[in-house]
């Protein structure tokens, strides 16, 4: 073979592998339609309006109990406002932990029949008929579930600055707006966790009802378990043997990091670091690094925000993972049972 | 004719070690109603599918309005209507906002929407329920909300599994009318069904289908001679000497059988509509006519004649291997 001809033959070989991998157009055409259709859904579907109920009836209640116990303290308090999320009074505990165990129930509730659902109403087979790749389709019932959690935590928070405001008679600063506005952040990215879980069991269950018994029972393993377990592998992957300093730390640190597989612990921390600005830890702390420091001087936001940079990151990361899982198997999926 | 709007070549989709299409070659014309037919689980719907870009063949090429739609799939079904067998709708919302919902995927712009959807439901004679939950239509009505759907975007080829379905006599009549009307507007229709004798009605050729193979293909009579011999049948029913009777039918012109179904009942297998010479013939041979009556081939004879020639082909064959 001449060497003009071999160059030939791989110039032709090259064209027609990129004509075989190349699909045309683009995957987002359609998706805008898909998040329309889907946040209005949504927003107008009963199980939605149910949820919403509670959770408005738990943020009130507890913010109201809290702003009750705040009035006698607010000239000691230069965060006066974040305390309203995180102060408890008995019984009722403080809207954020109310908030954690509520956020996976609403993306659970979103999104556990978002592909099933398409599939059992035999109208899946009827839409990826039109001009819409499933990219489109699957990016486009996330987004819209994500976008609709977010309107709902964000409906609340202004719902808790107002009430927080007629209630305590001061108006909130700078630096707690921004606390609370990332605190905001951090619980529409928990949010995104859940929904994607959701969506790759909406996508592997062709039954909606075990879609959402499989997510709750992750939503449960990690609220109840996950704790349990993380403590007994810390202590089978790096053992206390003689009760050395070092390996009380060692396998302290291990069951930190197990534990931050949850999307809960990150959620708990990002939460944590936020709105209690004296937080200046979220590992160990030895007593040679505290030297120096004033205990319970708060720390400035952007030092917080550098704190808890990897609980952010962490909780975004696993929303993408979750996605593209939920993505390839979709993909895979026959169109006909 | 025109050009072709379907055309396959070798069309093959494996699922592991399970065949569903073989080799199929397919062409449908500009213009032209083609009826897919077959058993349940012959291909259909995968092959349909793959016409789509819904599912990507294993082998062989596809071609619908000259695009490839296993690489081009958003243009080949911007222009290519898709009814599903057993088209779903979402319950909740009404026919208009479900046809809305696909206006939008089509990218429609927002103007034109709403006379879109209109003349689609109209078209359909649904104009009336438009603003009804499809939750309460009944099965012909969803039917023929699955055709406007399709309508909506104004395609040149609607594809069709299984459109009459489920449906009673008279829904699946309507519906078939309406089939008609649309491929008097010049656009062209490939259906898939199982239900052969309303299929025969609409269109302009068939293919049978069978384990993923195309067996036979052509217009209903073309195949009725290939298959069946003669393409029309003459019921006649005399009183009379019947070795006399069949006689005299056998030695009319183009007959190629003639068999006696009861003592006064007899059936002529002939190329033509032959009852005038059929009514001569009888009363010469000195038997009084009682009736007559001439039905060109269904579909189902064929059918059935043909699986039953394939199985015997199959015994003689086993037959000769033993």
């Amino acid at each position: 073979m001449t060497e003009a001809s071999l160059q030939r033959s791989v110039k032709v070989r090259r064209q027609a592998a990129a004509q075989v991998r190349q699909r045309e157009g683009s995957p987002w055409t359609g998706m805008g339609a898909v998040i329309l259709k889907e946040m209005a859904d949504h927003l107008s579907s009963t199980r939605m309006f149910i949820l919403e109920v509670l959770i408005l009836l738990a943020a009130l209640g507890t913010v109201y109990s809290a702003t009750g116990q705040l009035q006698q303290t607010v000239s000691k308090d230069p965060f006066l406002y974040l305390r309203l999320f995180t102060s408890a009074m008995s019984p009722l505990p403080s809207f954020v932990s109310l908030l954690a165990f509520f956020i996976p129930l609403v993306a659970i509730a979103l999104m556990f029949d978002a592909v099933n659902g398409e599939f059992n109403r035999r109208t899946m087979s009827r839409v990826l008929a039109q001009p819409i790749y499933r990219d489109g389709l699957l990016l486009g019932k996330y987004l819209a579930g994500l976008f609709t959690l977010a309107l709902v935590c964000t409906a609340i928070w202004l719902l808790i600055f107002g009430l927080g405001i007629l209630r305590l008679g001061v108006t909130p600063g700078g630096e707690e707006v921004a606390r609370a506005l990332l605190f905001l952040l951090a619980t529409i990215f928990y949010g995104g966790v859940w929904l994607a879980l959701a969506l790759v069991f909406s996508v592997v269950f062709r039954q909606p009802a075990t879609a959402a018994l499989a997510a709750i029972a992750a939503w449960l393993f990690f609220t109840v378990f996950w704790g349990m377990i993380a403590g007994g592998l810390a202590q089978a992957l790096a053992p206390v043997q003689i009760g050395l300093p070092q390996e009380i730390l060692a396998r302290a640190n291990t069951e930190l990091m197990l534990s931050r597989l949850s999307p809960n612990t990150l959620y708990a921390e990002a939460m944590v670091t936020m709105l209690q600005p004296e937080v200046r830890s979220l590992g160990l702390l030895l007593p040679t690094q505290l030297e120096g420091a004033i205990l319970g001087a708060p720390l400035p936001l952007m030092q917080s925000l550098a704190l808890s940079w990897p609980q952010f990151t962490g909780l975004a990361a696993g929303s993408i993972l979750l996605f593209a899982l939920a993505y390839v198997l979709f993909q895979r999926q026959e169109i006909r049972a | 004719m025109g050009d072709a709007v379907i055309e396959t070549r070798d069309l093959t989709k494996r699922y592991g070690t399970f065949t569903a299409v073989n080799k199929l070659n397919l062409v449908v014309r500009q213009g032209e109603v083609f009826g897919l037919l077959g058993p349940n689980g012959a291909g259909k719907t995968t092959t349909t599918l793959m016409l789509l870009g819904l599912t990507e063949p294993t082998s062989g090429s596809v071609r619908v309005l000259g695009l490839d739609p296993a690489r081009q799939p958003l243009r080949v079904k911007a222009r290519v209507g898709y009814m599903p067998d057993q088209v779903g709708f979402y319950d909740e919302m009404t026919a208009r906002e479900n046809l809305t919902y696909i206006a939008r995927l089509n990218g429609l712009p927002g103007g034109e929407i709403d006379g879109r959807v209109t003349r689609a439901l109209e078209r359909v004679g649904l104009e009336g329920v438009a603003n009804k939950r499809v939750g309460t239509f009944s099965r012909g009505m969803r039917q023929r909300l699955g055709l406007a759907d399709v309508l909506v975007k104004q395609p040149e080829l609607i594809i069709m599994d299984e459109p009459t379905s489920g449906l009673d006599p008279e829904a699946s009549h309507e519906f078939l009318k309406m089939i008609q009307g649309l491929k008097e507007e010049g656009i062209s229709i490939l259906l898939s069904s199982h239900l052969l004798y309303q299929v025969q009605a609409v269109c302009d050729r068939v293919g049978l289908f069978n384990q993923g193979r195309m067996v036979l293909e052509g217009p209903v009579t073309d195949l009725a001679r290939k298959v069946l011999g003669g393409a029309y049948r003459v019921h006649v029913d005399v009183e009379g000497e019947k070795s006399a009777i069949m006689e005299a039918l056998k030695r009319l012109p183009r007959v190629h059988a003639v068999r006696a179904m009861d003592t006064t009942r007899y059936e002529v297998e002939a190329d033509d509509d032959i009852r005038p010479e059929v009514a001569k013939a009888v009363i010469e041979a000195g038997g009084r006519l009682l009736g007559l009556g001439a039905q060109a081939q269904s579909l189902d004879d064929i059918y059935t004649a043909y699986f039953k020639k394939e199985v015997e082909h199959d015994r003689s064959q086993l037959a000769a291997v033993g």
